[in-house]
């Protein structure tokens, strides 16, 4: 085996265990836009166009409810915020990359993905480590694609009464979990829920997903403020 | 088609979130304070998802009397909480769900 395919297939074994996760998650997307009347194209050409699964539901959600494009792009925009996160520090790790490889890498860039390049790029000083996020990135999209395929056979035989849709808010407080024991964490998440669930018919144009985030990040900016000044 | 092209405008939105980072982000842009701001993006946006679809009916009135997702949804959290399993959680939720649906509110 070459060491091309080598560092390809450590990425693929380094990334397998987290996509238990994802398989559910994607079966759920492909039922739930059945169901709100998506064609079978359509759903699959949203796995295959925007490939990232909270934005796909945010997007499902909202375009069910009768959004404007201009509500659904900018809450997608909201949702992806958080991948700029990352960007310190893979940014250092990838410079030397060619220009291809980059829109390539961030095509395929999902969390699952982020998770197991970073801590790979930090150690490694192969020449060809780019085939590891190569790896662990076209993984994901097979998974991701798979499951979309299936949830989009099985959203025609699941029956209604089932109540699926309720997956969708477990799925994101499944993503929560690690913030449930951090104070700021669950003000913040009570803060945004109350105000997305109050301001659903009040505040219009269903442009409730994004006030509710604005107004939890700015809340956020306040008592995480508060608490670096006690703390110095 | 306005789905369509609202389809390649997210999935052009979703790239470029990845792809700035990757290219043009510089581990100097970011400040401690700016990173420590946007680690709570999530818990500032699920929120705004999970809240309508547990305490909302399908008509978007409050229901807060024999709404079977708010104690499913408590379950769920009790589950993340001890295991902090994102399969348990979310199965634990759905599961008691159905058997509220089903057999106690049926």
């Amino acid at each position: 085996m070459s060491i091309r395919s080598k560092i390809f297939f450590k990425g693929v074994s380094d990334v397998a265990p987290l996509m238990i996760p994802v398989v559910p998650f994607g079966i759920i997307f492909g039922v739930l836009a059945i169901d709100v009347g998506l064609s079978p194209l359509t759903t699959m050409a949203m796995s295959i166009i925007i490939f990232g699964g909270a934005s796909q539901i945010v997007f499902l959600q909202l375009f069910s409810a009768g959004a404007s494009s201009l509500v659904i792009l900018s809450s997608v925009g909201a949702v992806n915020s958080r991948h700029l996160l990352y960007g310190a520090v893979l940014s250092e790790h990838m410079s030397d990359f060619k220009m291809t490889w980059k829109i390539i890498i961030s095509y395929f860039l999902v969390d699952q993905a982020f998770a197991v390049t970073n801590p790979y790029l930090k150690k490694s000083n192969d020449k060809d480590k780019v085939f590891h996020s190569f790896g662990a990135g076209a993984t994901c999209w097979t998974v991701w694609q798979t499951t979309t395929l299936i949830g989009i056979f099985l959203g025609s035989i699941i029956p209604e009464k089932l109540g699926l849709s309720f997956a969708v808010p477990l799925t994101f407080l499944a993503l929560l979990v690690d913030d449930f024991r951090k104070l700021i964490n669950v003000i913040v998440i009570i803060a945004s829920g109350l105000i997305a669930t109050v301001g659903y018919e009040v505040i219009p144009f269903k442009a409730y997903v994004i006030v509710a985030a604005v107004s939890g990040l700015l809340l956020a900016m306040i008592l995480t403020k508060f608490k670096g000044l006690n703390n110095g | 088609m306005v789905e369509w092209s609202l389809i390649i405008y997210c999935g052009i939105i979703t790239f470029f979130s990845r792809y700035l980072m990757i290219a043009i982000l510089k581990k100097e842009m970011f400040t401690d304070r700016i990173r420590e701001v946007l680690s709570y993006v999530p818990s500032a946006i699920f929120p705004a998802i999970i809240f309508p679809a547990i305490f909302l009916d399908n008509s978007g009135d409050l229901l807060l009397e024999a709404n079977p997702k708010i104690f499913a949804a408590i379950i769920a959290i009790l589950v993340g909480l001890i295991t902090k399993n994102v399969i348990a959680t979310i199965f634990s939720g759905l599961i008691s769900y159905w058997f509220l649906i089903f057999i106690i509110f049926s």
